[in-house]
């Protein structure tokens, strides 16, 4: 019996896992936002005195994760679980994270919704009473994408205005079966949305549907209302998607323009940064979360969020195929309060 | 919504392009290379060198300036501002080669440098030859025929 189950989409947590630290570490381009006094740690060289940018990314995860695991006063082998992913074939930044840290390990593809997907299940696993603490996180590397994705770093392409920055970061939440807050309430998981966009730049409007679905379900599910939430903010729609989902959004009677924003549109200055539409990327979700959003709910600047992080779950062979992206949100609730 | 009544609607809802300004700048960027390369050419013609030493002499300057500046980082940024401008001279055609080069060096100089390389310029170099050979022939059928 799924006892924990409401609605379609939807499971209620009966022992809300608790946040008990979190971390951010985000490039140089990223400390220069709105956002910049959220983060952990802001580097001055993306590389990290690494030889590769794969290698650089590697590295800013697995630093997160044990500032978080730190900032939790906790040490690596208390960990149960590690659920982490990124946007890299094969995962390969989670799983060279993974070798070094020595914490059992899932590895996730969501693309850019992996941290909701990682908080989803990590929850999950501490309500069900398999484990005590787990690690959810995940990274992207602005370089590692667009060699992986789009063109060479260096040569002279034009950016179509849909387009958006891949962030350069990482972000980890420790989860605990036992704390005092913010707590994991509820986690709404997303069904593929697809389209038929097939511009992998203009991501924002083939994730867009997805999101909606998600929150919409989210509100049929909960019987919550736009009005019960501070903030819904999802992971990296930027501000083409943004403008969409909340015309959408309204158009099914959910008026979100009061509480609604969108990572993507929050981390980066578009007209100073020239970021075009804005932030995309594993690491986009993650580090507002880790950083902005889990921060100001500490001070009591928020009190409920829901983060819905977005993905578009193509690849590089899909996209020169002519098919179109398919795209995924997963709603999280956090709550600093029970009830 | 169905998938097309969807995809019109993004159309409608997603920035317009400057084109104007887009237009305008790769005109201006297009034609500075170009002035560049007459100086060059000018400036070779002192030297006493024939038309056709001249017009290699120029193309090799001008390759080597694209694959320096890209080197450098700076071609990227020409590109950004000038589009089509930048791309279509023959520093552009370089930067294409030269920036993958750059990029996967990483990999190895075999699958890494060497393989990558023409990611982008091989399409152009492929039907650009092969248009060529194909427009050759016809001249040699016609001009013969005729």
């Amino acid at each position: 019996m799924a006892i924990k189950k409401i609605g379609k989409q939807t499971v209620k947590l009966q022992n809300p896992p608790s946040i008990i630290g979190t971390a951010t570490i985000v490039g140089p381009k990223e400390g220069e936002g709105p956002l910049k006094d959220y983060f952990d740690i802001v580097l001055e060289d993306d590389m990290w005195g690494q030889e590769s940018f794969e290698k650089a990314e590697a590295k800013i995860q697995e630093e997160a994760i044990k500032l978080a695991i730190s900032n939790a006063n906790l040490s690596t082998s208390d960990i149960d679980y590690l659920f982490s992913g990124d946007l890299l074939n094969q995962i390969t930044s989670s799983s060279y994270t993974a070798r070094q840290l020595e914490i059992p390990y899932f590895g996730l593809y969501g693309a850019c919704s992996t941290m909701t997907e990682s908080l989803s299940l990590g929850a999950m696993a501490i309500d069900g009473g398999f484990a005590n603490y787990v690690v959810c996180a995940t990274s992207s590397h602005f370089s590692s994408a667009e060699r992986q994705f789009r063109f060479p770093l260096e040569y002279g392409a034009q950016r179509p205005l849909t387009s958006q920055w891949t962030v350069t970061g990482a972000g980890a939440t420790v989860l605990s079966a036992t704390g005092n807050g913010p707590y994991i309430t509820y986690i709404t998981t997303g069904k593929i949305k697809d389209y038929g966009i097939t511009d992998a730049n203009n991501m924002g409007s083939a994730m867009a549907p997805a999101a909606i679905d998600t929150i919409t379900q989210h509100f049929q599910d909960t019987g919550y209302s736009p009005d019960d939430y501070d903030l819904i903010i999802t992971g990296d729609l930027a501000a083409v998607g943004k403008k969409i989902l909340l015309d959408l959004m309204g158009k099914k009677g959910y008026d979100l323009s009061k509480n609604y924003t969108d990572c993507g549109v929050k981390i980066f200055d578009g007209v100073e940064q020239d970021t075009h539409a804005g932030g995309s990327g594993c690491a986009c979700a993650a580090v507002v979360f880790n950083g902005y959003i889990y921060k100001e709910m500490i001070k009591g600047n928020l009190n409920r969020v829901l983060l819905v992080a977005t993905g578009a779950l193509h690849s590089p062979i899909s996209t020169l195929q002519g098919e179109s992206i398919p795209g995924i949100a997963h709603a999280v609730t956090i709550d600093n309060s029970l009830n | 919504m169905t998938n097309k009544e969807y995809q019109q609607y993004v159309e409608r809802k997603k920035p317009k392009p400057t084109y104007f300004k887009n237009t305008l700048s790769a005109f201006i960027v297009g034609g500075l290379i170009c002035l560049l390369g007459q100086i060059i050419r000018n400036f070779l013609f002192r030297f006493g060198l024939d038309e056709k030493t001249v017009s290699t002499a120029t193309s090799i300057l001008l390759i080597f300036l694209g694959s320096f500046l890209t080197g450098l980082g700076i071609y990227d940024k020409i590109g950004k501002v000038g589009g089509a401008g930048a791309a279509v001279p023959i520093t552009g055609f370089a930067n294409s080669i030269v920036s993958p080069a750059m990029e996967f060096k990483r990999e190895g100089f075999i699958f890494g440098v060497a393989a990558r390389m023409f990611s982008i310029a091989g399409p152009v170099l492929v039907y650009g030859i092969s248009s060529s050979i194909i427009v050759g022939i016809l001249y040699l059928l016609l001009t013969r025929g005729g």
